[in-house]
């Protein structure tokens, strides 16, 4: 499984309902995810990636859509 | 080390329910429940400042620790939401409970000041034996209480607690302490001066989310506690949902994380004392028990102590 499918499966998990949406949709903005799932999102991709996201990094932006999220992972892993 | 003595609050009379707000705010009553487990909040009236709910916390304080104002060596007071830039409430707030020598220190630091304020005291307290830490917010006045401010509005309301700092005994004694800070995300709460409070909720609960399980698990480590060992923790009361989030990382029931975030919503710094007050009037002795206050809030700003019954 490559890495853009994982973090759609990690997404939809966290959102709790198999939707479908493209790589550059906003996960807030769709009403995928909020405040709290966001959370959860993170905690999840730390641990399917086996990367700790520093405080640093915990901002919203960087994690708002498949395409964002992919970005930062190819960058640090 | 310096012992918690006594607690009090001051919880203005005015009522706002959902129902009451949800109109004012372009929400739902129901939807405003399930985003953050507030029921209702207490609005101040017109007339009263943050020193008027600061000094009537203080002295419902002072009666429940049985001990003069005048004994009274130092007063810190927490408030981002006093009227003025200076002087702060805590000189005034001194004079008007009769104490007006006494070192008074500002701590304009919303959330998370009355616990950087017990800590502070616990380390002033060998010099000034008793130390009055409040906490006292009017936050309604610094939120828009309307559509746009929607996100804010629903969550804030005004109140006031107090706490009494002491070398020479109390109820639980301050063992150790965890704080810090980090301006990095100052931006994402802030109250400036000529406009509204200003709030990038994903930051806040992405980081409140993470920073509070943390800093509460590295104190109870570095004590050689288990989050489990707690008997009651007692949390800024941000909402409902963070609360859970934070007892669900540390495994521990809900059930010992005190909450009236339900009746008074977030009053910022003056929310941690609230609880404690509510929380000790209610509680029956547990001898032994490890006790955690922790908090977060603009700066960002957060920590947690560790206190034994």
């Amino acid at each position: 499984m490559n890495r853009q499918t994982k973090i759609v499966e990690i997404v939809r998990r966290v959102a709790g309902h198999p939707v479908d949406f493209a790589p550059e949709d906003s996960l807030f903005e769709s009403g995928l995810l909020d405040s709290f799932s966001l959370t959860d999102l993170v905690t999840e991709l730390e641990s399917e990636f086996s990367v700790r996201i520093p405080d640093s990094d915990l901002n919203p932006r960087k994690f708002d859509s498949v395409a964002r999220i992919r970005a930062y992972l190819d960058a640090r892993l | 080390m310096p012992f918690l003595r006594a607690l009090g609050c001051y919880l203005p009379p005015q009522i706002v329910t959902n129902a009451e707000l949800a109109p004012r705010v372009a929400s739902d009553p129901e939807w405003i429940w399930q985003a953050t487990g507030i029921a209702e909040r207490r609005f101040a009236a017109l007339e009263q400042s943050v020193v008027d709910l600061g000094v009537l916390a203080a002295r419902d304080c002072l009666e429940n620790s049985r001990i003069a104002a005048s004994q009274i060596g130092c007063l810190i007071v927490a408030s981002g939401s006093a009227e003025g830039r200076f002087p702060g409430p805590a000189a005034v707030i001194g004079a008007a409970l009769g104490i007006p020598g006494a070192p008074a220190l500002d701590l304009p630091l919303a959330s998370a000041g009355s616990l950087f304020g017990i800590c502070l005291a616990s380390q002033l307290a060998p010099v000034y034996r008793n130390v009055l830490v409040i906490g006292t917010e009017i936050m309604s006045r610094v939120i828009r209480i309307d559509a746009e401010g929607r996100d804010t509005a629903i969550l804030f309301g005004d109140g006031a607690g107090a706490c009494v700092v002491s070398a020479d005994g109390g109820f639980a004694e301050i063992h150790d302490f965890l704080l810090a800070s980090d301006g990095n995300f100052a931006g994402a709460l802030q109250l400036p001066c000529d406009t509204p409070l200003h709030m990038d909720g994903k930051t806040v609960i992405l980081h409140a989310a993470r920073k509070l399980p943390r800093v509460i698990q590295d104190l109870l480590e570095r004590n050689r506690r288990l989050p489990g060992e707690v008997g009651t923790f007692l949390l800024h009361q941000a909402n409902r949902n963070l609360i859970t989030r934070v007892a669900q990382s540390l495994h521990v029931p809900q059930e010992r994380f005190f909450c009236n975030l339900d009746r008074y919503g977030n009053t910022s710094s003056a929310s941690l004392l609230i609880a404690a007050a509510e929380w000790r009037r209610s509680a029956r002795p547990n001898s032994g028990a490890p006790l955690i206050l922790a908090a977060f809030g603009a700066g960002f700003h957060w920590g947690a102590a560790l206190a034994i019954q």
